[in-house]
């Protein structure tokens, strides 16, 4: 029975023979098919109606009922809204301050950029023979499994004044005494640098797993060939993971626009470093323009798609041949 | 191709049962809430919800509910704790389950009071016996008693002040100034403490002394029809320029980004922070935690916003959250007598440091200092709260929120551009904007 078991339902008439055959060996040939039973169709749908419906009510419902609030002025709680149209992405698209936020995105874009590049770094050593070298992978992701909130809260104390980064500086001689999230530019580069620290692990993973997916004869080969360590990247390593090296441009790009957890953990948005997710959060937990922030969200989704699909069309994702 | 129609069937038919779900609950009774008349008599298992979770995972919840039971034998008292109380409640309130008895959320609109909870009788009958009856008084009828109330006022280190040579409560916002100067220069604590971090600090503290400083009941209301609140003169204008100073004179704080409200609160204990805005409400947690660290509880003191009307101070007196019933409950009596015995007999009010509110009852010891100096409580009304909400949503300002005192203070110390006077500006200016609008 692997036939009804697949996702995509078969083409019964196509391939009746099997059919048959199996049956045959039940000894119990019926005088219709059972194919053509009405239910034979429904089959394959009944075994995809659990995850059906988890994902239409998880995915599509919430996304559904956030489009349609867009196009309301619910305040979150009171049980009548009036429909709006399109007012609310009117006044989005003529407050220009709802989208200066997007400013301190750069520095977290910046960051990506850095992270990128660290990530490829490690990545590529590690995948050469090192002492210790699964001991170096295991500090580099780790990281990545804490849970965001409790990054903010290691890195508030972090940067507290007279905190751990003041001792640690103080140490060497420098002046231990500075408010880093104290100015809008001082607090945002911290802030990216936490974004840096917390997500390198995952690109850094995901490179290594290309790396390593390359066959070790074409190294064999290069080296026989003379070719340096930087060769060897440029030439074999480089083409080969980028299409990981695309997805996470991507993921950067759409990461930097929709930052939340550790800025808002750790300054709830105050001295400029409000994200374009926090400023939606507080329209619509705070001033209960639950409407309006509807619409920011579908307007930041559309960013996303957009910068996605034009990503795609500048950098196509050519199939990678190596051999 | 034979799949397509029954997707599309599949998908039509789970979209139209959700669809069925939308919206807010069915209609609601608008049964009013009457207090029994035999208690022993009423029955029936009631939730209340509360954000006191402390208090019921350390079971004082459920020996109240044993010292109610004693009256009325025959209700079962359920108690649900939410870390996240406004949250959680905001969104439970779209369905008809949010309990039967509940703390009205500042979320709500005042005038959409009756469509979520029953009326627990008419305003002219409670005012008589009950303060801060005005903050839930939709059209006559009202539909919340106060948990209790709290007065606001400065916690204080009086051993700090008296160190510094301050032992007279400041009365202008100079004199204020000038003993934060002395603190600052003759001992070692921070004069004031802004918890910059946490927030709220900043912000019901502050905008609940729109009062104390003109001492005028109608303080808040005349924000609905002002198209300049930060005008010079103004409450705002008052308390927000001594926000300003305060940060500006470097009298705060070092570094407010990391401020931590629990860790505030041992610093005011220990003598290492000479004052915070808060209210009554806090003096006895700040004496608790001084006990804890083994200071002198009786170091914390209490006074009030430094303005004074005419020769006296006036300390805003106001409400806490305010118990309401579901409208949806199937048990309103029995709902209606755990409130009437909660905010009468348990001797909660009292135990919390705060104002009863019960008028009869008498003021809380943490006010003593304040009724022995004559200090004017002023209550504020709340007849135009639901449009001064309207507009301050509608502005985006925030008069409860944080946000817009943190920027005042990133502009005191430098961190932001812009001076006072340009941001009160474009303050009046988006309240005016807003008002046009909301206001009505």
């Amino acid at each position: 029975m692997t036939d009804t078991t697949s996702k995509a339902p078969p083409a019964p008439l196509r391939r009746p023979a099997p059919a048959q055959r199996r049956g045959a060996r039940r000894k119990a040939p019926p005088t219709r098919s059972w194919r053509d039973h009405p239910l034979r169709r429904i089959t394959p749908w009944l075994f995809l109606l659990a995850p059906l419906a988890l994902l239409i009510t998880f995915t599509y419902v919430p996304v559904g009922n956030m489009i349609y609030y867009s196009f309301t002025d619910w305040d979150g709680v009171s049980p009548d809204r009036n429909h709006t149209g399109l007012d609310n992405y009117i006044q989005l698209f003529t407050r220009p301050e709802l989208f200066r936020v997007f400013f301190v995105s750069l520095y977290y874009l910046a960051a990506s950029a850095v992270q990128i590049v660290i990530a490829l770094y490690f990545a590529t050593v590690l995948s050469f023979d090192l002492r210790f070298r699964n001991l170096f992978k295991g500090i580099l992701f780790f990281p990545y499994l804490i849970n965001g909130v409790a990054i903010g809260f290691v890195f508030l104390y972090f940067f507290q004044d007279g905190g751990t980064l003041d001792s640690i500086l103080s140490w060497f001689g420098a002046d231990g005494d500075r408010a880093w999230l104290g100015d809008p530019e001082s607090a945002n580069t911290s802030l990216a640098g936490v974004s840096v620290w917390r997500f390198t692990g995952l690109n850094f993973v995901l490179f290594l797993g290309a790396i390593q997916s390359i066959p070790g004869e074409l190294y064999e080969a290069a080296q026989l060939d003379g070719a340096s360590r930087w060769q060897q990247f440029r030439h074999i390593i480089a083409p080969s993971i980028r299409p990981v090296l695309s997805l996470s441009v991507i993921l950067a790009i759409s990461g930097s626009l929709a930052v939340f957890e550790i800025p808002y953990i750790m300054t709830g948005g105050a001295t400029g470093t409000q994200t374009f997710v926090i400023q939606t959060v507080k329209l619509a937990f705070q001033f209960n323009k639950t409407g309006l922030a509807s619409a920011c969200a579908v307007v930041l989704l559309l960013i996303i798609l957009a910068v996605t699909w034009l990503q795609r069309r500048i950098v196509p994702d050519d199939k990678v041949d190596l051999v | 191709m034979r799949r397509k129609p029954l997707s599309a069937v599949l998908l039509a038919t789970a979209l139209l049962t959700v669809a069925g779900c939308g919206g807010g609950g069915g209609a609601s009774s608008g049964e009013a809430a009457t207090a029994p008349k035999d208690p022993d008599k009423v029955s029936g298992t009631i939730t209340v919800l509360t954000n006191r979770t402390d208090l019921v995972q350390d079971d004082t919840m459920d020996k109240y509910a044993a010292e109610f039971n004693k009256i009325y034998p025959k209700v079962k008292v359920k108690f649900q704790g939410l870390t996240d109380y406004e949250g959680e409640v905001k969104i439970r309130m779209n369905t008809e389950d949010y309990g039967d008895v509940l703390l009205i959320p500042g979320v709500v609109a005042k005038g959409d009071y009756p469509k979520f909870f029953a009326p627990l009788g008419d305003t002219k009958d409670m005012e008589g016996k009950y303060r801060f009856t005005g903050k839930s008084d939709v059209k006559g009828k009202t539909y919340g008693i106060a948990n209790f109330g709290t007065v606001n006022g400065l916690v204080y280190n009086k051993a700090v002040w008296e160190k510094a040579g301050v032992t007279e409560w400041p009365t202008t916002p100079a004199e204020f100034l000038a003993g934060l100067e002395k603190i600052k220069a003759k001992t070692g604590a921070a004069p004031y403490y802004t918890n910059f971090k946490d927030g709220w600090p900043l912000s019901s503290p502050w905008t609940n002394s729109i009062g104390s400083v003109s001492c005028d009941v109608g303080a808040s209301d005349s924000l609905a029809g002002s198209d300049k609140p930060w005008a010079k003169g103004g409450d705002l204008n008052v308390i927000d320029t001594l926000l300003y100073d305060i940060v500006h004179r470097k009298l705060s704080e070092k570094d407010p980004a990391t401020t931590n409200w629990e860790g505030s609160k041992a610093q005011l204990a220990k003598g290492e922070i000479g004052s915070m805005l808060l209210g009554s409400w806090a003096v006895n947690q700040m004496r608790a935690e001084a006990t804890r660290l083994g200071e002198n509880p009786d170091d914390i003191g209490f006074m009030p916003f430094p303005v004074q009307k005419d020769g006296k101070f006036c300390a805003t007196m106001l409400s806490d959250y305010q118990l309401a019933v579901n409208t949806h409950s199937e048990n309103k009596e029995a709902a209606r007598a755990w409130i009437d015995w909660f905010t009468e007999k348990s001797g909660f009010a009292a135990k919390e440091g705060g104002v009863p509110a019960l008028k009869s009852a008498g003021m809380p010891e943490v006010v003593k200092p304040f009724e022995d100096n004559d200090v004017t409580f002023v209550e504020r009304s709340e007849a135009k709260t639901e449009q001064v909400n309207a507009i301050d949503n509608a502005s985006e300002i925030g008069l409860a929120k944080p946000d817009y005192r943190q920027k005042l203070i990133d502009i005191a110390r430098g961190a932001e551009k812009g001076s006072l006077q340009d941001y009160f500006a474009e303050l009046d200016k988006r309240w005016a904007d807003a008002a046009a609008i909301a206001g009505s």
